[in-house]
This record gives structure tokens, C-alpha cells and sequence, in this order.
């Protein structure tokens, strides 16, 4: 099994207060913790990678736990989250899938019972490409005011040989949303749908 | 507060390895950035007391931020650095007005000493821009291991009648660095060079 070697990490945090309209009571902040690893697999075909996925597994929750202490310490204040991948150029999509299970079991270990599936992109990219990470609500993916997005990325990632991680989380609401579907607070619960 | 601010981004960057030799202890930096109203988006206004000001308080409040980010007393931060993006609405002067007057000192204050100029970058840019924050360290502006710069972006913003005002500060210099001059131990420390 390939070891994961980190070349380094970022965390971006987001405090919004508001955008033109009247300001939160409590400012939304969002948070992305990203990780720049060595891709096992670039520049060859692999066949078998997907052992690869459990090496990513503790890596994966220590990314959620720092999102959730950037956020304050209280995983009960996490209401939105999301992931992704871009693949260095020597790389293919498939090694982003690898983020799939490991991304979205930290996130859910690491809050608890979240039920919605965790919203996620990956793309195939270069030094500094950006990656908007969709974001939706942790419990029921169509609560319409926590759908949302963070833009991430790294200056100087991913390499060819890298896969640049991300995991984002959110404390809640767009900061002026109004445009009506289901309210977190109505919220059934059962499906992580709705 | 004088300043009317939108939303506060706070960065950290950890890097533990390059070209796969470790980076021992690995070298952090942080920024925090503030995306602020600019009062004289749209005209021109000749006194801009009002944006020196508003930089004295930005001093304190992302100088803290930046700290807190990297988790040190102030005193253990060893570089640091400014920048501003102005919206496409103000002038290149609104950045001078924020960075220059009257930042500097509330800086000093949190991080306890910073006899060395703070090196600064500015420019006029629209939503999303790169920021490349120049590093020096706080003492001793010749220790040229810590000549570095840090590249930031908020993807919206500065809009067209906002500024984006950001601090950096590290607790080392470049990963290992090589290149000779002036190094940290060597400071004497008496007039911000050398």
C-alpha cells in the first residue's frame, strides 16, 4: 500500500458579514482545509488503486478535525460541507474519485450523524487552478439556502505528481439568503434528502 | 470601527516537505485579509485621513488574526509583510492611504517588536485578484532567507467599491532556504537592516 506523503497544507477560513444587504446576527463562516499529497499513481496506468482510499482514511479525519476547530471547536455549529480533488497533470480523474469515501466518511465521523450525501467536484489541473467546492446542507441536500460554493486553491499546487485535497464546511445559511424550498427547519431527517 | 467591512479571509499554509526532503520544522505562514468598503470609491477626494484610519485599525485587528491563525505569540513571528487590492472604482492612492500612515504601528504593537520595514504591494484589480504579499523578516529586513511573498485571492472581491487589505506573518523563512546572506541568528538588531 502506498504511504501518503503530505508536501503541505492549507486552511482557508471565511468570516462574511454581509453582501449589500442588512448584516448577519451572526456572521456565516466557512472554512477549507486542503492538502497537498504525492499522486502514487502518476504518470502510468494503474489498475488496482483503490486500496489507496483506506491509506487516505486518517489523513481525511484530521482534515475534518481541523475544520471543525477552525470553526470554533463545536461539531454541533457545522451545517453545510462539501469536497474535492485536483489532480496534477500526470495524474487521471479516476485518482480524484480515490477522495470519494475518505473525504465524505471523515466528515461524517467527525460530525457526528450527518446524513446528506457530501456534495463534491474533482477536476484534472495545474499550479494554482482553482476549484469551486459545492456545498450543501449536512442532514438533507435540499435545504435551498445552504446550497453554496467556496472557491480554494493553492498557489503553487498541485504539481504534476500531486493531488491537491479539499474539504470545506460551513456554519450556515448563504448570508442573505431568501429565494424560498426547504428551510433547515423543516427538515424531516430521514433520507438526508429532505 | 471606522471601516465597513464585508467579510474577513483568513489563510494558513503549512509546508512540510519539497522535493521530497522534509521541511523540518515545517514553515508556516498565515494572512488574514479584509474586504472593506472604499468611502471614496467613484471620486476623487483629497484628504483620505479617513483611510489612514481605517489602516490603523486593520493593523491591529489582522495582525491578530494572522497570529491567532498560527497559534504563537506575537514576539515568536519572524516575518511579515502588507497589501492592498483596490476596487476598480477607487485609486492606487486609497491603497497608500490604508498600508503607509498608520498601519505599521498597531502591527509592532501585536507582534511586540518589527524594527524592519514592512514590505508592501499594491494594485487595482477586480474580483478575485492575486495578491502577492512580499515577506521580510520583522527585525532585520537583509535576512535573506526570509525574503518570500505570499499569494492570496478572495474570489469576490475586491468588487468595484471595495478594497482588500491583507497582513502576513510567518514563524520561519523560505523551505530550505540556500542561497546564503544575512541569516536570523546573525541579526544585531539595531537599525531594521541587518
Amino acid at each position: 500500500m502506498p504511504e501518503v506523503r503530505v508536501r503541505k497544507r492549507a486552511l482557508i477560513i471565511e468570516e462574511i458579514f454581509h453582501e449589500g444587504g442588512p448584516p448577519a446576527e451572526k456572521p456565516l463562516r466557512r472554512a477549507a482545509a486542503l492538502v497537498v499529497i504525492h499522486n502514487p499513481f502518476a504518470g502510468k496506468y494503474v489498475a488496482e488503486i483503490a486500496s489507496f482510499m483506506e491509506d487516505l482514511k486518517p489523513l481525511g479525519l484530521d482534515m475534518a478535525q481541523s475544520l471543525v476547530a477552525a470553526l470554533g471547536g463545536d461539531p454541533q455549529i457545522i451545517e453545510g460541507y462539501g469536497k474535492g480533488a485536483i489532480v496534477g497533470q500526470a495524474g487521471e480523474l479516476e485518482h480524484g474519485a480515490l477522495w470519494h469515501v475518505p473525504g465524505g466518511y471523515a466528515m461524517r465521523e467527525t460530525l457526528g450523524n450527518a446524513k446528506a450525501i457530501v456534495a463534491s467536484t474533482k477536476k484534472v489541473g495545474s499550479l494554482g487552478t482553482r476549484l469551486d467546492v459545492p456545498i450543501t446542507h449536512i442532514n438533507a441536500s435540499y435545504v435551498r439556502s445552504h446550497f453554496d460554493a467556496m472557491e480554494v486553491g493553492i498557489t503553487d499546487a498541485p504539481r504534476a505528481d500531486e493531488i491537491l485535497l479539499a474539504l470545506v464546511m460551513t456554519t450556515g445559511p448563504r448570508v442573505h439568503a431568501r429565494v424560498g424550498g426547504l428551510k433547515a427547519s423543516e427538515i424531516k431527517g430521514e433520507d438526508g434528502l429532505r | 470601527m471606522k471601516a465597513k467591512i464585508r467579510k474577513i479571509v483568513t489563510f494558513v499554509e503549512e509546508t512540510r516537505s519539497e522535493m521530497d526532503r522534509p521541511v523540518n520544522p515545517p514553515t508556516r505562514r498565515a494572512a488574514a485579509a479584509a474586504v472593506i468598503e472604499n468611502p471614496f470609491a467613484g471620486k476623487y477626494v483629497e484628504d483620505l485621513t479617513e483611510l489612514m484610519e481605517i489602516g490603523e485599525e486593520l493593523g491591529t485587528l489582522l495582525t491578530e488574526r494572522a497570529v491567532a491563525a498560527l497559534g504563537i505569540p506575537g514576539r515568536s513571528a519572524e516575518s511579515y509583510g502588507k497589501a492592498a487590492a483596490v476596487g476598480e472604482n477607487g485609486e492606487l492612492e486609497h491603497a497608500a492611504a490604508i498600508l503607509h500612515p498608520k498601519l505599521g504601528t498597531p502591527v509592532r504593537k501585536v507582534l511586540g517588536t518589527g524594527a524592519a520595514l514592512i514590505p508592501s504591494s499594491k494594485k487595482r484589480g477586480s474580483p478575485g485578484v492575486a495578491l502577492d504579499i512580499p515577506l521580510g523578516h520583522k527585525d532585520a529586513a537583509f535576512v535573506r532567507s526570509h525574503f518570500d511573498g505570499m499569494e492570496i485571492r478572495v474570489n469576490d472581491a475586491p468588487r468595484a467599491n471595495e478594497i482588500l487589505v491583507a497582513i502576513a506573518v510567518t514563524d520561519s523563512g523560505r523551505p530550505l532556504p540556500r542561497v546564503g546572506g544575512l541569516t536570523k541568528d546573525q541579526i544585531k538588531g539595531e537599525d531594521g537592516l541587518r
